[in-house]
């Protein structure tokens, strides 16, 4: 870890932060890297601003308006009541006021007023309506590049604004003006033209996943195999690329491989569809979101699938549980030729798509899994949930299932198991700091300090039980919380996936 | 007819059209705009009957303020329970014979303006006294809270204190009604309370009162948890699959 050039916040003695005193401009010198004239153009965005950008955002702020209910509602009801102010992780962690959700939101609603309002138009000093200028625009840029999409503020607020919706919107807008970031922009090009967001090509994914079968069988001594691309399989396992390459996500790999492994299953992964991360959720277009969606109905066509089960990833699991069916007709109630095609090659007696945890559990349940729970006493957990998880999908088949499976999961395969603050989990749980496409070295200061919140709350189990294991289901949170760790003080070899654990307790014959 | 009574007229008619065309176009514009996602906030309801209590607890006890924020939630509570009881209280002054609910709550939506306004004035200080919610407060935050305060002060000055001609107000509003018009009484306080009125409805449709009909449409409020069973598709993302099927 390289010397920070800013201070690390320090943790405070209880578990829920005290709300800080506005620093006025605090992260304004935040300006995350623009995406250059490439990626802008294989996106089919401009790469820089033209002499008529400014016709160009408010034109396509005026189609979001007609296509998004949402936002259309949300830039008209907010009362600044306040209520979501001290909500924002990245407002408690750095304090400057445009981090405070409704201030977010303003940033485009000031915009709206004076372009689309009775109000803005006529009295805009009244309402607090302004002209779109490049300054503002550049608030935008840097702002709606230090929210996640979290959706915590939705949780407190008395109509349900969601800020996720307005940075998605702003996100969409700046890119139509040629204002891209560059780490999701890349990520999206490598998506679409490759198959993943870490840009594998196929053969190094076949590489990869015999030499961990080889070193699965040199571990434990039982032939665990990872298909990739098997005709005919039952069930296919779309996963965040970062599973095959990355640590602590390897781990929750192989632990899914030996789950499979015990119930017996046919199993395969897909080259095509090498990607559950979808990257077009965080820029708000749906066209993008679509195309890269696409490419799991296609492979789940192409294999013959009749399951489709989704890895450890939060913003995946959204997409793929709240979005999929829309999308590409992966689910169910379809009654269009376009989606009963798939349907009719699905089995119906599973929910599709279907999440890991919901899998293992339900096998847990039937008693199919054994498990040495003792193999886990070294650790002493705690479980993260990842605000996608968490706050816009659900596991099972009553609300707040994704707060229960995977908890029950970490019952079943170990000892030692201890909730954060109460007010810090389940739909009220802190961000990572790292997700909504934030998760690139040149936003280093706004992860370190948006991941005070969740940081705090975790030393506090630290400190009072002991805690050594912080486990999650998703991708970003691993590569965020490994990277943010050090800064706090913790080893990073803390962070690890639910399957991580399900694979060290797991006895295979 | 006095000038006076002719601005009065005038105004209230102008007033009521502008407060229900306005609302009903804002209500048009809202459902004719598609939610293209699943987005409801979740845990949520899944199915609608789980639906309408979810709304149902956001509407009558603002269920997210109170898990925010409970200073601002009893202010707001106070507040719209307590217009809530004086607009009840103030039927009296359209219909001949009162409805028996009506001359029951009487004396609670008299009573009631105070609450109201000490759920005003609480709300109005924290504008000033929290420096995150003084950071967010535009003029016509400010305005809009003067212009409810300046509304419920004139109508208890005239209820408890200068008591206008109520006989005369009542057959000004029923006059308005039946396109019989009456002379508006001029006590001055009423005039006033009158005026204030006819503005907030004129605003109504082009302010952040908006919140009023936009909960109804909120996406993250009132969709089902149901994405897996049931395909949800916009017209316009619909349009996007006809290459493809």
């Amino acid at each position: 870890m390289a010397t920070p050039n800013f201070e690390v916040p320090k943790f405070q003695d209880h578990a829920v932060l005290d709300i800080p005193k506005v620093k006025h401009g605090a992260m304004s010198h935040m300006k995350s890297f623009v995406a250059g004239q490439a990626t802008q153009e294989y996106l089919g965005y401009p790469w820089e601003l033209g002499e008529d950008w400014k016709e160009r955002a408010i034109e396509r702020m005026g189609e979001v308006l007609k296509k998004y209910r949402s936002v259309r509602v949300f830039l008209d009801a907010c009362v600044h009541c306040g209520a979501c102010t001290d909500k924002c992780h990245y407002y408690l962690g750095t304090a400057d006021p445009k981090n405070m959700p409704v201030a977010r939101q303003e940033l485009m609603r000031k915009v709206y007023r004076r372009y689309f309002t009775f109000g803005g138009k006529y009295f805009p000093w009244l309402v607090g309506a302004e002209d779109l200028t490049q300054e503002v625009l550049e608030d935008w840029y840097n702002y709606y590049h230090q929210c996640s999409e979290c959706r915590r503020c939705s949780v407190f607020c008395p109509y349900g604004i969601d800020t996720a919706e307005i940075t998605m919107a702003g996100r969409e807008i700046l890119n139509y003006v040629g204002m891209g970031q560059k780490y999701s922009n890349e990520i999206l090009a490598k998506v679409q033209k490759i198959g993943n967001n870490l840009g594998l090509p196929g053969p190094a994914l076949e590489d990869t996943l015999a030499g961990l079968e080889e070193d699965i069988e040199a571990d434990i001594g039982v032939p665990v195999k990872l298909p990739l691309d098997v005709k005919g399989a039952e069930i296919l396992l779309v996963t965040p690329s970062a599973d095959f390459f990355s640590e602590p996500h390897v781990e929750s790999l192989i632990g899914y491989a030996k789950v499979f492994h015990a119930a017996g299953a046919s199993w395969t992964l897909s080259s095509h569809a090498s990607e559950a991360g979808n990257f077009g959720l965080f820029n708000g277009n749906y066209q993008t979101m679509r195309n890269i969606a696409m490419r799991i109905r296609d492979a789940a066509l192409e294999l013959g699938v009749k399951r489709i089960i989704v890895g450890e990833c939060g913003h995946a699991w959204r997409v793929a549980y709240s979005y999929w069916n829309t999308l590409t007709g992966i689910g169910y109630g379809g009654d269009d030729p376009y989606a009963k095609m798939l349907q009719k090659q699905l089995d119906p007696r599973y929910p599709q798509p279907m999440h890991i945890c919901e899998y293992t559990w339900d096998l847990i349940q039937q008693g199919v899994l054994k498990f040495d729970k003792s193999k886990n006493d070294h650790r002493i957990i705690t479980f993260h949930d990842s605000c996608n998880v968490a706050r816009a999908s659900r596991m099972g088949n009553e609300p707040g299932g994704q707060f229960t499976i995977p908890r029950n999961i970490i019952r079943a395969v170990a000892n030692n198991f201890y909730d954060m603050d109460a007010a810090t989990i389940g739909e009220s749980t802190y961000c990572c700091g790292g997700g909504g496409g934030l998760l690139t070295d040149d936003l280093m200061e706004v992860r370190v300090k948006g991941a005070l919140p969740r940081m705090n709350a975790f030393n506090s189990v630290v400190q009072a039980n002991g805690v050594n294991f912080l486990a999650l289901i998703c991708a970003i949170c691993k590569a965020q919380f490994t990277k943010v760790f050090p800064y706090y003080g913790f080893d990073m070899s803390m962070v690890g996936g639910v399957h991580q654990l399900v694979s060290t307790a797991i006895e295979l014959d | 007819m006095s000038a006076l009574t002719v601005f009065y007229t005038g105004l209230f008619y102008i007033a009521t059209l502008i407060l229900v065309g306005g609302v009903a176009y804002r209500i048009y514009e809202y459902s004719r705009t598609p939610a293209p996602l699943k987005i409801p906030t979740t845990p949520a309801p899944i199915n609608s009957t789980g639906v309408v209590l979810r709304m149902a607890r956001e509407v009558v006890f603002f269920e997210s303020l109170f898990k925010s924020n409970k200073w601002i939630w009893v202010f707001g509570w106070m507040f719209h329970f307590g217009l809530l009881l004086v607009l009840l209280r103030h039927i009296r002054y359209f219909q001949e014979p009162v409805w028996f609910w009506v001359e029951f709550i009487q004396p609670f939506g008299k009573y009631a303006s105070f609450m109201m306004v000490a759920g005003l004035a609480g709300l109005w200080a924290r504008r000033f006294l929290v420096d995150r919610v003084r950071y967010i407060s535009t003029p016509s935050d400010h305005l809009m809270l003067a212009l409810l305060i300046g509304i419920a002060i004139s109508g208890m000055l005239v209820t408890f204190v200068v008591h206008a001609d109520i006989v005369a107000l009542k057959a000004f509003m029923r006059g308005l009604m039946y396109f019989d018009w009456q002379p508006v009484p001029s006590d001055p306080v009423l005039l006033v309370h009158l005026a204030l009125v006819a503005l907030l409805m004129i605003v109504f449709p082009v302010s952040k009162l908006l919140h009023a009909p936009g909960i109804f449409f909120s996406p993250s409020r009132n969709q089902v948890d149901n994405p897996r069973e049931h395909r949800h598709i916009a017209p316009w993302a619909a349009a996007l699959e006809k290459d493809r099927a």
